[in-house]
């Protein structure tokens, strides 16, 4: 054992040359074992298993390979190793890759953004669909946390979104990639793409906003089809600013299963991001009360506007036209009758316009309220001050003074 | 403590004790006491639903089929007994008080205009400007009280039911009355919640004289002493009718003092939460 052992740190240390010519085997017998660091600190140390579980291990690719600098493998220390250029085989790739954001920030000086080794991994690189590469779909969001889910490193750097790793995780995509669905479920790059993955910000990305129904509609073809024909649909074919799109409701990274109490009552505020006036006088009524408690037993937006399909009110196909509306409100309130879909889910009661009943109604109580309380406050607080002097002079031994 | 450091008060034998309720005034009292606190702690987060209490208040009480079966058992049982408190006054005007003494008279809860002399007297006394008023069976606050909940139930039970049924008012009435009726019922619900919990609790319980129970309501006897000060138009009454003798009670029994105290200082408690926190949320 110690035989052993004193032959392989004489042979770490390089003092015992290799007798042939450098294969992947020679190279990890010193550097398995190996404590010597490279010129910029990194250990030498390569883990022979994962090396041979790699992509490059199988093919003829070996070390020397990518690390093309060292003239004389049998000779240690090799002198200076330079970082590894993938782009020397992946050509393709690399030239993508410097048009991506990970590529422009790299190029810009920032030292964090990604390269290849840290999505693909280094010594043990796998293809993408082999379960054990770090970019194989189960792992995607792992490999990109490592920065994007990272808060400390997401502050310093000022990544967009913030701890997406995490939305993510808990979305339903992020759930069905690590459950049953996973062949299904998208990851990180079905939507961002790989090495042509750009800021939402250029219109290239393909979560542009001028794109990311297209990306959705990838696989959510009916929601696209539905959402292409509703009044937020056609703002968006025409290019208007304010058009809201998949993500607009849904989040992106976050999204939730439709039919989650929690996201139905969440996205009533989404809703209220853009329809200022509804929202308030929504909450106003039942609906909007207990829906604000976060309870979706009651009717939602969606409930009666519809979702991916919500067109205006004087579109015959809406569910609030003058057609539909009995039978949207009969969805949850079956004897409903005509009389009953008079009532006003989004009245003003400090307008007018919402008929005068409801507007001096409402000013009538406000009048009652605020009379009575200021009448019997008064009289509670002039009473108080008196008690208190009786009561008092009481405590004193004094007879209570008659004026 | 209070009691040792009044001469006067030690000074009173043992107590002689007068009925002022009965046995159904009593219950009605508590039964309203208690379905109100329940309609109110289940009321008031959807009406306050933007708030974090408000969120956690409707959790604790089991959510939203939680909040709304409290909410609709309380409003029920509250019906019934407003029902039957009409159906009795119905039934002992015709059979003891006599349809006039019901509608006037000191047995009358009719506000008549005695009742504004007294208010004028008492907020006079309030001020120091004259000698403090004496009442006679029912003071004009205590009527308020009465005609506030009298007009409370058809408002908050009439608007409530609507809620309740929609589909059935609609049968015969408009869908936009039931825009009316959240309105309605959400701001007579405040009044009566901050009325009740803070004029109501003051006038009744937590002035100083009466600090921090006045246990009538529950124990349905009040001592001589009291009913000489404060009610001494009734006392000199009954003196001159000599019914004194009739409505002469035996001490109260420690169950109503224990309810009084228990129950009843819970209600207190719970109302006066309740206006810290409505207090909070109006103004901040």
């Amino acid at each position: 054992m110690k035989a052993i052992g004193i032959t392989l740190l004489l042979a770490a240390l390089g003092f015992l040359p290799a007798a042939h010519a450098a294969g992947a085997d020679e190279c990890i017998e010193c550097h398995a074992k190996t404590t010597e660091k490279t010129a910029s600190g990194k250990s030498a140390k390569v883990d022979p298993e994962a090396f041979g579980g790699s992509v490059h291990a199988k093919g003829k690719k070996k070390c020397l390979a990518c690390h093309e600098e060292i003239e004389n493998p049998d000779k240690a220390p090799h002198g200076k190793v330079k970082a590894v250029d993938c782009a020397s085989c992946h050509d393709k790739e690399a030239a993508e890759y410097a048009t991506t954001i990970h590529g422009k920030a790299k190029a810009g000086g920032k030292s964090a953004a990604a390269t290849c080794v840290d999505c693909h991994g280094a010594h043990d690189i796998r293809k993408s669909d082999d379960p054990k590469s770090k970019v194989h779909k189960v792992n995607m969001d792992v490999t990109c946390g490592a920065c994007h889910g990272n808060d400390a490193m997401i502050k310093k750097e000022k990544m967009p979104g913030g701890n997406v790793a995490k939305l993510y995780h808990d979305s339903i995509h992020g759930e069905s990639v690590h459950g049953k669905d996973k062949s299904k479920a998208p990851t990180c790059t079905n939507c961002h793409g790989a090495h042509d993955m750009r800021p939402k910000s250029d219109p290239e990305s393909n979560v542009a906003k001028g794109k990311i129904v297209e990306t959705c509609g990838t696989c959510h073809s009916k929601a696209k089809k539905a959402f292409l024909g509703s009044v937020h649909g056609k703002m968006k074919s025409q290019n208007v600013k304010a058009a809201p799109d998949c993500t607009d409701c849904h989040g992106a990274h976050g999204v939730q299963k439709h039919d989650l109490p929690k996201w139905q009552v969440d996205v009533v505020k989404e809703c209220g991001d853009c329809h200022l006036d509804y929202i308030k006088t929504f909450r106003d009524t039942y609906h909007g009360q207990v829906t604000d408690l976060g309870y979706a037993r009651v009717a939602t937006c969606a409930a009666c506007h519809g979702s991916h399909d919500i067109q205006r009110k004087d579109n015959p196909e809406s569910k609030i036209s003058e057609r539909n509306l009995l039978a949207t409100c009969q969805g949850c309130h079956p004897k409903a009758n005509a009389n009953f879909v008079k009532f006003e889910p989004h009245a003003d009661k400090h307008s007018l316009k919402s008929g005068p009943a409801l507007y001096y109604t409402t000013k009538f109580m406000q009048f009652l309220l605020a009379g009575v309380f200021s009448f019997f406050g008064l009289h509670t607080l002039l009473w108080l001050y008196r008690s208190i002097k009786v009561v008092s002079a009481r405590r004193a031994g004094r007879t209570e003074e008659k004026s | 403590m209070a009691a040792t450091s009044i001469p006067a008060a030690a000074a009173v034998p043992k107590h002689k004790y007068y009925q002022r309720f009965d046995r159904i005034d009593r219950a009605m009292h508590a039964l309203l006491m208690i379905t109100f606190i329940g309609c109110t702690i289940t009321g008031l987060p959807p009406l306050f639903a933007d708030h974090a209490w408000a969120v956690s208040l409707a959790k604790l009480l089991g959510g939203f089929s939680g909040c709304a079966l409290i909410h609709r058992v309380c409003a029920a049982i509250m019906i019934v007994v407003f029902a039957g408190h009409v159906v009795r006054v119905f039934v002992e005007a015709v059979t003891k008080n006599g349809i006039l003494g019901t509608l006037w008279g000191p047995k009358s809860m009719v506000p008549q205009p005695q009742d504004i002399i007294d208010a004028y007297r008492h907020v006079r006394w309030f001020v120091g400007a004259g000698p403090r008023p004496t009442f006679d069976r029912y003071t004009y606050w205590e009527k308020f009280d009465y005609w506030a909940v009298f007009w409370g139930m058809f408002i908050i039970g009439g608007s409530g039911l609507m809620l309740w049924f929609p589909t059935v008012f609609s049968q015969v009435l408009p869908g936009w009355i039931f825009n009316i009726a959240t309105v309605v019922h959400g701001e007579e619900a405040l009044l009566a919640v901050g009325f009740i919990f803070t004029i109501h609790f003051f006038n009744g319980h937590l002035r100083p004289e009466k600090f921090p129970m006045d246990l009538v309501i529950f124990t349905g006897r009040i001592p001589e002493h009291e009913l000489k000060e404060e009610r001494t138009k009734e006392y000199e009454r009954l003196v001159k009718e000599g019914g004194l003798a009739a409505i002469e009670a035996t001490p109260p029994s420690n169950l109503a003092k224990y309810f009084g105290w228990y129950v009843g200082g819970t209600a207190v408690i719970l109302g006066t939460l309740t206006i810290v926190f409505i207090v909070y949320s109006v103004i901040l």
